[in-house]
């Protein structure tokens, strides 16, 4: 458990956050108690083998699911009795989302897509923070272009943009790089790194990557629904070591 | 989110013009219908106000409620009158008019001009102004006719009939000479700019006296003419004093009025019948429309699911679907009404082509026909718009996140219970009108009908399994992998296959409803005909309009005749509600048709009415009954002799030619019953008849063979028009098969290029579609044949009171709509078969 430092608010947090899929003989605990708790203005890593949960995890923290059992607060606000209309709400106005798969509207500029959560909202954009936005993933030159011209790193910096644009108060992002070589990874990562460090942005990043999880500032592991350990300042040597470790309590528990 | 909404659109215009195009056809027929009607309207409302006078002098009894019962009106303005308000204060000018019925032009190849459509408008020339102070009538070149033996027609008709000036044009009548001839001594031209197909022939007064009047020195009407200043009512009112008790004084104003009524209940009917079938349409095409919206929202639901996530709402969601709806409806209720201009155009023309010319008069485009056509486009297209949207709205947005977001397939238990319970309550509906009777009892019938359809569209997902199965195993044996595929892509999404039948159902229904219907009044009215027919020959004008009685005179001396019967058919009213009679000799008629009577006896001498069951029911009257017959010219009563069973041959009611002569009605017939005397060969008989009739073209000698065949044209001419109207509900089935088609080619491009990758060839993958596109029409075709019989079935049984006694399935054209529906099916598949085999195998694979 880590322990509450007075200087670090929490942004989320969850209690004996619990997700069951199907029932009966078909039942998968996806989640089994899980408390964490996320910082405000770090880049906090989620890392798990495949049907660790992990997904599933973000998924409920940024109220695109409903939890089985269990609590989930985003700031000082119990997710789970509000009803879609405010979850829409608070989706719109606090949350931002990064996908593996970019998920872009091919039939909206790059512009477009970047302000379309501003437009679902109604809201007026900021020209100054959307420039800023705009310039830190350096799309100025494709702004005007669709989804089709573009190259996946290019799209996935349009993503990230259209996250940011809102001022959410978290970001969460569903292996960003998944679908990405190792360059555009790089610009990606640095990219929200930045906007950890420069906006104060709170970003929480799933990855099974061990490099991708060296760019954060604490990763949590999960296997089989439960939070198992978690590491500070990772490096990619040192979350290595620790997958490695799990891996071998796994086989041999 | 508008945006949003603009760029969905825009990416898919193809798809969604295509299920607009089933918009724009329904718009079309209703706008078309609109604008066509009014324009009749506006031609005939061209045609009152340019004949129309000032104010006009007519016969008591004469207004709307006996307009159109067809009685010639035997009274007439005495000459004095018309001198006598001539000469009244206020009064500019009076002029007597001579109008004349049962005239007809025979053309100079010795055809009838104008038969079957607009009327012959027959007068006596004068100078008379009209309301504009223009004369009604003018003669464009040559001259007036001024003594007998002399015409004036108009150009139009003159064209039409193959005369010129100089030529003498040859005319019957149905009155005491049946034939006459007169030289074309000039063209005349109507005021009101143009007679929408109407012949108006013109005689000088003397000669229309002596042709329509009998030869007495009178009048049927007087146009009067206000003098300077004076207003139509001062007018009416400054004559009415003058007149004596059987003439009446009316405004111009006010008898425009009393026409405008007639034309508009005719043409209310009219526009009901189009408008029937633009319903029809609209029905069809919001399959179309459910469809398509349904495939693009399960295609988009990862992008819905995507906007739902970055917070959109349901409500947004919801919206932003709808919002395209409304755009399509827009943009396919614009092309419509652009459509319908064309459509009333096209229906012009073909009316004209039947006589009823309206070309001189422009299309009426009026606000109601753009307010109609777009509320009808917009919201019929939202409200088909609208489960799909509710559908898109709950795609949950955790979906964004799955890498193949499939479109769960609901439980069909909701529409099962949905279309089961529209099921009973067709049954009942159905069944409450084959219990009852009378028309009520076929509205009843036909609402059960309209539930059913909608219960069988909401069941067949259901009802698509063993018929899919069915033609899936032919399919597996005929055409063997291939056709199993095609088999498991029609059941792969039940819902939408069965919408997409549901489209074809619905036309083929109806169409197997009417055809069964159509023979079944066919064969009716052959049993009918068979058992009432029973003289050798029947004498009628094939429009039935009247003829001289001279013609029954002449025929009786026809060698070989042996008993004759002449009848009139008349109209009157009684208590209020409109009763057709025969008028005859009883005696005469019983001997060539003889009459089976239930109670009492036949109507044999003056005062006296039989009466068909059905009259004497809908008057609830028996024998010793007096009757108060209304005629225009005042009440003949009657005492009720008896009643006789209901036959197709005589009218409703019997009375002696003397009723008819008490109420003041010109003497004509409308059928003669002829039987051949004893060991007379009927077929030289008919000979020496037609012989005796050739000079008159009004008339039509018959024995119960052609008479039989001419009733049975007269109703396969209605199923075809019918046949016609439905066609459009078909196209645009065809375009649903083609819509669901190209579009799920579209949803399984990646699935397709595999079965290429591993050797498919083209050919195989055409067929496949072909198939699947064939099942969907079968499918289609089994439902809506299966209903329509059921329909045809029950409708008959309602109808039994109407005399559809005879139930008729025409087995032949049936099978014939089977095929029909095959090759629609394989027509449907071209286009989406020819994208399916030109995709590229590597592209398709990859995705990109």
């Amino acid at each position: 458990m880590p322990t509450i430092d007075a200087r670090r608010k929490v942004a989320a947090r969850t209690v004996a956050l619990t997700k069951v899929y199907g029932t009966g003989p078909s039942e998968v605990r996806a989640l089994d108690g899980v408390t964490v708790a996320i910082f405000q203005g770090e880049f906090t890593a989620v890392m798990g083998a495949s049907g660790s949960g992990k997904s599933t995890l973000i998924h409920c923290m940024a109220a695109l699911d409903t939890p089985t059992d269990g609590q989930i607060y985003l700031g000082d606000t119990e997710l789970s009795p509000l009803h879609d209309k405010v979850l829409t709400q608070l989706r719109r106005d606090h949350i931002g989302f990064v996908f593996q798969s970019y998920n872009l509207v091919p039939t909206l500029t790059a512009e477009e897509n970047i302000l379309l959560p501003l437009a679902i909202a109604g809201r007026k954009p900021d020209p100054a923070w959307f420039d800023t936005v705009v310039d830190a993933v350096g799309l100025r030159d494709r702004l005007s272009h669709r989804p089709d011209e573009m190259s996946g790193g290019q799209q996935q910096r349009v993503a990230c943009a259209r996250a940011l644009v809102g001022r959410p108060s978290i970001v969460f992002a569903d292996e960003p790089t998944g679908n990405l070589d190792s360059i555009a990874s790089a610009e990606i990562l640095q990219f929200l790194r930045r906007s950890v460090r420069e906006f104060g942005q709170t970003v929480v990043m799933v990855t099974h990557d061990p490099v991708a999880a060296s760019y954060t500032d604490r990763v949590i592991f999960l296997a089989d629904g439960h939070v198992v350990s978690e590491l500070s300042s990772p490096t990619a040597g040192s979350v290595l070591t620790q997958m490695a470790a799990l891996h071998h309590e796994l086989v041999t528990v | 989110m508008l945006l949003f909404s603009l760029r969905n659109l825009l990416a898919r215009k193809g798809r969604l013009l295509l299920s607009a195009f089933a918009i724009v056809l329904g718009v079309a027929f209703l706008s078309g219908s609109l604008i066509f009607t009014d324009t009749i309207g506006k031609g005939f409302d061209n045609i009152v106000s340019g004949s129309l006078s000032d104010a006009s002098v007519r016969l008591t009894g004469l207004d709307t409620d006996t307009m159109g019962g067809g009685n010639a009106d035997e009274r007439l303005v005495p000459a004095a009158v018309v001198a006598t308000l001539a000469g009244a204060p206020r009064v500019a000018r009076a002029d007597g008019s001579v109008e004349g019925q049962g005239l007809f032009v025979v053309k100079s190849n010795g055809k009838l001009l104008g038969g079957t459509g607009a009327p012959t408008i027959a007068l006596n020339y004068t100078d008379a102004p009209n309301t504009a102070g223009d004369p009604s009538v003018s003669i464009a070149s040559g001259r007036p006719p001024e003594k007998t033996g002399e015409v004036a027609l108009d150009r139009r008709s003159a064209d039409l009939a193959g005369y010129t000036l100089g030529d003498t044009v040859a005319m019957v009548t149905a009155g005491s000479t049946p034939t006459l001839s007169a030289l074309l001594v000039g063209y005349a031209d109507f005021a009101g700019g143009g007679l929408a197909g109407a012949t108006l022939v013109l005689f000088d007064t003397t000669t229309a006296q002596d042709l329509f009047l009998a030869g007495q020195d009178g009048f049927s009407s007087v146009g009067l003419t206000a003098a300077p200043g004076v207003s139509e009512e001062q007018l009416v009112r400054s004559v009415t004093p003058l007149l004596p008790a059987d003439l009446e004084a009316v405004t111009g104003t006010q008898l425009a009025d009393e026409i405008r009524t007639v034309v508009d209940t005719v043409l209310g009917f009219l526009n009901a019948f189009l408008l029937i079938f633009a319903g029809i349409a609209l029905v069809v095409g919001s399959f179309l429309i459910i469809n398509t919206f349904a495939i693009l929202v399960a295609q988009r639901s990862r992008e819905l699911a995507l906007i739902r996530a970055l917070g959109a709402s349901r409500p947004q969601v919801l919206r932003s679907v709808l919002t395209e709806a409304a755009v399509v409806g827009l943009v396919g209720a614009t092309l419509g009404l652009l459509l319908g201009v064309g459509l009333a155009a096209l229906l012009r023309t073909v009316f004209a082509t039947f006589g009823l010319d309206l070309t001189g008069t422009s299309l009426v485009f009026s606000a109601r026909t753009v307010l109609a056509s777009y509320l009808v486009g917009i919201l019929v297209t939202m409200f088909a718009a609208y489960l799909p949207a509710r559908r898109a709205a709950r795609v949950p947005p955790v979906a964004a996140m799955r890498e193949d977001p499939s479109s769960t397939e609901g439980s069909l238990r909701g529409r099962l219970i949905a279309g089961g319970g529209l099921a009973v309550v067709g049954v009942v509906l159905m069944a409450t009108g084959l219990l009852g009777d009378g028309t009520d009892a076929a509205v009843l019938a036909g609402a059960g009908v309209f539930a059913i359809l909608m219960a069988v569209a909401a069941l067949s997902p259901a009802l698509a399994v063993p018929v899919l199965t069915a033609v899936g195993w032919i399919y597996s044996r005929t055409f063997g992998e291939v056709g199993r595929l095609a088999t498991q892509n029609s059941l792969r999404n039940l819902r939408r296959t069965a919408a997409t039948a549901s489209a074809l159902m619905i036309g083929l229904a109806l169409v197997t409803t009417i055809s069964i219907l159509g023979s079944s009044v066919s064969s009716s009215i052959d049993v009918a005909i068979d058992d009432q027919f029973t003289s050798d020959f029947l004498v009628s004008n094939a429009i039935g309009q009247s003829f001289s009685p001279t013609i029954a005179e002449d025929l009786a001396a026809v060698e070989g005749v042996g008993d004759i019967a002449a009848t009139q058919r008349t109209s009157f009213t009684v208590d209020g509600s409109s009763v057709t009679a025969t008028a005859t000799d009883a005696a005469a008629l019983d001997r060539v048709l003889p009459i089976h009577f239930v109670s009492g006896s036949a109507a044999s001498t003056d005062g006296q009415i039989a009466l068909s069951e059905d009259t004497a029911r809908s008057l609830d009257a028996r024998p010793g009954d007096v009757l108060v017959l209304r005629f225009a010219a005042g009440d003949v009563p009657s005492t009720v002799t008896g009643v006789y069973t209901t036959t197709y041959l005589v009218a409703g009611a019997i009375v002696p030619f003397s009723t008819v002569a008490a109420g003041q009605v010109q003497r004509a017939d409308s059928t003669v019953f002829i039987d051949a005397a004893p060991d007379v060969d009927k077929r030289q008989l008919g000979e020496r008849l037609d012989a005796a009739t050739l000079d008159v073209p009004t008339v039509t000698v018959q024995n119960k063979d052609d008479y039989s065949a001419s009733q049975r044209g007269q109703i396969d001419q209605l199923l075809y028009l019918i046949y016609a109207l439905l066609g459009l509900a078909i196209i645009i089935a065809v375009l649903g098969i083609v819509n669901t088609l190209a579009l799920s080619i579209i949803e399984r491009t990646r699935e397709v290029g595999l079965l290429r990758a591993v050797g498919l060839s083209r050919r195989q993958l055409r067929r496949m579609v072909r198939l699947e596109a064939i099942a969907i029409a079968l499918l289609g075709a089994v439902l809506g044949i299966s209903a329509g019989l059921l329909f045809g079935a029950v409708l008959q049984r309602a109808l039994v009171d109407q005399g559809i006694t005879d139930l008729t399935v025409p087995w032949a054209r049936i099978v014939l709509f089977v095929l029909i529906a095959a090759i629609v099916g394989v027509l449907a598949a071209v286009l989406p078969a020819r994208r399916a085999a030109r995709l590229n195998v590597l592209q398709a694979i990859t995705g990109r």
